[in-house]
């Protein structure tokens, strides 16, 4: 079973790799873009009986940082 | 002084803590390596060195704060053995959630490595006796990710129970409000980007790191 773990910054925090590629993108002449945010995609393949829930205390354990980040788990296709 | 420097795999700063602990100390630590699942006995005091354990993979200090020995670190420090967190130390710490906050990407981007002016804010606390409350030290730096960052609730906690140790006198990183280094709320934890290890002798350039060290002793020794 495959799961998909987007973790993100939590709103509010300085994304710093976000403004400097947002930076790029205005400098390569895409007008339009109001706000670039950087966060991670982690793939997990895990057995049948792994629950979400299980998954969940991974993410607050090791995958994300609590103190600045979020985290969302998706059932990958 | 019966001290340990703690090694990961990807510290690089651990061997000149080792020689700074040794020359302040009189008395060499015991390295212990991160998957050792106990520490020395009778340990006066521990270090978690600088450099990029496991490559700084997924965050600085997220894989090494889940290493076998940090248990014992953990352990440790909820009894009251001091602890002292230098650069990805201090990372580790946060991560470890012996320390709070987070110490993300520089704001710059950029990797800084120089000496800065820090003002000492509490030199009340175990690591911190010797110096003067108010006065600047010039300790080196070197990260990439120092920036520090709590939200305001907790910062606010920290600037008043004491806890912000040392600030930066210039902007360096990104920090929130310019902190450069912590103490628990016990007293006994400091975590901070400087390396006071690196201004030990002066052929570093520097020796105000030095007092930091003599000061973990000579507390110790009082206490004793």
């Amino acid at each position: 079973m495959k799961k998909r773990i987007f973790v993100t910054l939590k709103p509010g925090v300085l994304d710093p790799q976000g403004r400097a590629v947002h930076h790029a993108l205005d400098g390569l002449g895409y007008a339009g873009v109001n706000d670039v945010r950087i966060g991670r995609l982690i793939e997990l393949d895990v057995a049948d009986d792994v629950s979400d829930e299980t998954i969940a205390e991974m993410c607050e354990k090791l995958l994300a940082n609590m103190v600045i980040e979020n985290y969302r788990i998706e059932d990958a296709a | 002084m019966n001290s340990a420097v703690i090694t990961f795999p990807g510290s690089n700063c651990d061997r000149d803590m080792m020689v700074a602990l040794r020359d302040v100390f009189g008395k060499a630590p015991t390295q212990v390596w991160h998957r050792d699942t106990a520490l020395p006995d009778n340990l006066d005091f521990i270090a978690l060195p600088g450099g990029f354990s496991y490559g700084d993979y997924l965050r600085s200090g997220a894989m090494a704060a889940n290493s076998p020995i940090m248990r014992e670190v953990k352990a440790a420090a909820e009894r009251g053995v001091p602890v002292l967190g230098v650069c990805n130390g201090f990372q580790v710490l946060t991560e470890a959630g012996l320390l709070p906050g987070a110490l993300m990407r520089n704001a710059g981007q950029h990797f800084v490595c120089r000496d800065v002016a820090l003002k000492v804010e509490n030199a009340q606390t175990l690591f911190t006796a010797a110096y003067d409350a108010g006065e600047t030290i010039t300790i080196p730096v070197a990260h990439h990710d120092g920036n520090y960052f709590a939200d305001e609730a907790t910062l606010d906690a920290l600037e008043g129970e004491g806890r912000v140790v040392f600030r930066y006198t210039q902007a360096t990183n990104g920090s929130r409000r310019d902190i450069a280094g912590i103490v628990s709320a016990g007293g006994n934890v400091l975590g901070m980007m400087p390396h006071p290890e690196r201004a030990i002798d002066p052929a570093h350039g520097g020796t105000e790191g030095r007092r930091l060290f003599q000061a973990v002793m000579e507390g110790l020794a009082a206490t004793a």
